[in-house]
């Protein structure tokens, strides 16, 4: 896993739940067939309300008409991101579209561990309501290792918090990597 | 050292004595409950990782129950209860419940407790964020995405962070006019989606021990909606009476040491609680339903695990008796044993089906249905700018099917009492 994520930010509010992430009835695309997977692409946060895709202007759909891929890398939101549903094509979604991180004040329980255990994308928590600072567009630049995000468009900076016990799964690329490393499949 | 009854189900399962909150803990699962929608890409992902060959780690324990999209005629959905089917053979689990057969049931987390899965002091894991329901028999039941139920399925095991507790005592005799709806409302106004994020919702209570199980997996089902991790009722001689029925199996009763620390503790007296309704678009948009009993509604709709269990519709047959629905009011039993006491329980001493085709609603057959939008063809599916008064537990945009509707979640006794007025209702105005 590289140390460093760059790359343009997509702000979003707070409450974001799975239904708007992945709208149900997308839910039955194959996850392993790579025609159908491109779908998760296409439909990923297309059930934002318009006026609230892509703050603060909105209006913004975070994977254009017709394409399968997202201009945007690193997700900004406000609290109780994922909730909802526990359907893991919310992560999986996000990241076929090319999504890297999400940088939130919270999060629920069961998207910030698929994230995780599935190694989709990185759940980071802030403090700060970064969704009120950052515009989606700003390039950002994420370390790792240092656990910092930077706003390069605004010439800010913000702490993030530490990943703390998931840090090794995530560096492993998830659970089932992370378990073999620690000898947890052998039962 | 004290413990809640969360942290002694989940060292049980740790083989340990005792476990402390926040720490992350490796857990011998019991059930492993899984559906149409997240059963395939689990076994995808099972398969990928334990190879093409391998084995679940214990067949019994594995519990498959088609229930979101069955009804339809969307190909996406039936090839995922082949997948289903096929991977159940391969495997011979004895607990799939195929579609088509007389073997179907319904909606998981009610069907779950009829067919006596539900155990006092077991440990529950689910590919289904309201796995929490369970948690009504006394039990630790949560839900997980596809991953984690992958390695469950290969290994028997997964890690959770022990979680705090909160505690929601109600006491009081519950009036006839609320619902354990109206008290799991009042709760997510008070403390919002987020409020028990990563914690255990325990409720307590004379008000609660004097509810029947389906009225207690109402309050633990919309756990979730609170961010909870589990939501838990220590057992009783209610459930007690209700497990002996259904399973044959052991248990092992938990209950909460006195002295066990808790994060809060929020005290309810029900005689002074009121129907509430959660107004779009989020489950903690909490309103009195008075208070907004001008609202015309466009449909009205029973159903889904919280709110398609037998004693809601007993409920909204109380209200609808000998009166007609003004508005389209669709009704879907969560499962063919809920279907079938529609036809034989009696309520002023006639059958719930009768009365609720006298009135004028729509009976469909047991599933998800429109809980959850689904494909386009779906029962009840909201449509337009609808304003939908649903017995269901989520309401953010979009979630019964049409992006610009908007769903009212309240009690049967609200959805039914609104049915015949065609505007939000307090149920009292039929109870007189
Ligand atoms: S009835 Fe609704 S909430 Fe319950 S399992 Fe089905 S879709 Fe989920």
């Amino acid at each position: 896993m590289d140390s460093i994520i760059q790359g343009k930010a997509y702000v979003l509010g707070k409450n974001i739940d799975t239904d708007q992430i992945i709208p149900a009835e997308h839910l039955v695309y194959s996850l392993s067939d790579p025609e159908e997977v491109k779908l998760y692409g296409k439909y990923a946060l297309s059930g934002v309300p318009i006026a609230e895709a892509g703050l603060p202007e909105g209006n913004r759909p975070f994977v254009e008409n017709g394409k399968f891929e997202s201009e945007y890398s690193i997700i900004i939101a406000g609290p109780n991101f994922g909730c909802g549903s526990s359907r893991e094509h919310a992560p999986f979604s996000l990241q076929v579209a090319g999504a890297k991180a999400i940088v939130a004040e919270s999060y629920a329980r069961i998207f910030y561990r698929n994230c995780v255990d599935g190694g989709f994308v990185i759940p980071y928590e802030t403090a700060e309501a970064l969704n009120k600072t950052v515009m989606t567009g700003d390039e950002l630049k994420i370390d790792i290792d240092n656990n910092t995000i930077e706003n390069l468009t605004q010439e800010t900076a913000y702490t993030l918090k530490p990943l703390g016990d998931v840090y090794n799964i995530v560096m492993s690329g998830g659970i089932f990597a992370y378990a073999k490393k620690e000898n947890l499949m052998s039962s | 050292m004290a413990q809640t009854i969360t942290q002694k189900i989940l060292a049980r399962a740790a083989n340990r004595k005792f476990v402390e909150t926040g720490e992350n803990v490796w857990l011998n699962v019991d059930i492993l409950l899984t559906h149409d929608v997240c059963g395939p890409p689990t076994f995808d992902i099972f398969k990928e990782k334990f190879g093409s060959g391998a084995k679940v780690w214990d067949p019994e324990k594995i519990v498959v129950l088609p229930d979101h999209y069955i009804f339809t005629e969307n190909e996406h959905a039936h090839r995922n209860i082949d997948l289903l089917r096929k991977f159940s053979k391969e495997q011979n689990l004895p607990n799939y419940y195929d579609v088509g057969t007389d073997r179907y049931k319904g909606v998981c987390h009610v069907a779950l407790a009829e067919e006596g899965y539900n155990l006092p002091g077991t440990v529950l894991f689910g590919t289904d964020s309201h796995t929490c329901t369970s948690g009504a028999f006394g039990m630790f039941g949560t839900g997980i995405g596809n991953t984690d139920a992958a390695f469950i399925l290969g290994t028997g095991k997964i890690w959770e962070k022990v979680p705090e507790s909160m505690k929601f005592i109600f006491e009081g005799q519950m009036p006839d006019y609320l619902a354990a709806k109206d008290l799991i409302l009042q709760i997510l106004g008070d403390i919002g989606t987020d409020g028990a994020t990563y914690r255990a919702m325990e409720f307590d209570g004379s008000a609660v021990y004097s509810l029947p199980m389906e009225e207690r997996m109402t309050l633990t089902n919309m756990a979730i909606e609170a961010g909870g991790m589990n939501g838990i009722i220590a057992a009783d001689n209610v459930t007690e009476a209700y497990v002996q029925e259904r399973s044959g199996k052991p248990y092992e009763i938990f209950k909460s040491d006195p002295d066990a620390d808790y994060h809060s503790i929020y005290r309810y007296r029900v005689e002074e609680l009121e129907p509430v309704v959660a107004m779009p678009h989020s489950p903690d948009n909490r309103a009195t339903v008075r208070s907004v009993q001008d609202t015309r509604i466009t449909k009205s709709y029973i159903g889904s695990c919280t709110g398609g269990k037998l004693s809601d519709f007993v409920m909204a047959a109380g209200i609808l008796k000998g009166k007609t629905v003004s508005v389209p009011t669709n009704i879907v039993p969560a499962t063919v044993e809920v279907a079938q006491s529609l036809e034989t329980e009696l309520v002023e001493g006639q059958p719930i089906k009768k009365i609720l085709e006298d009135a004028g609603c729509t009976i469909a057959r047991p599933s998800c249905a429109a809980c959850l939008g689904g494909p386009s063809d779906t029962f009840g599916r909201s449509e337009d700018n609808d304003l939908v008064v649903s017995t269901t537990n989520r309401n953010f945009p979009g979630r019964m099917g049409s992006k610009k509707a908007g769903v009212c979640l309240a009690s049967p006794l609200t959805a039914a009492a609104s049915a015949i007025t065609g505007k939000l209702t307090d149920p009292r105005e039929f109870l007189r």
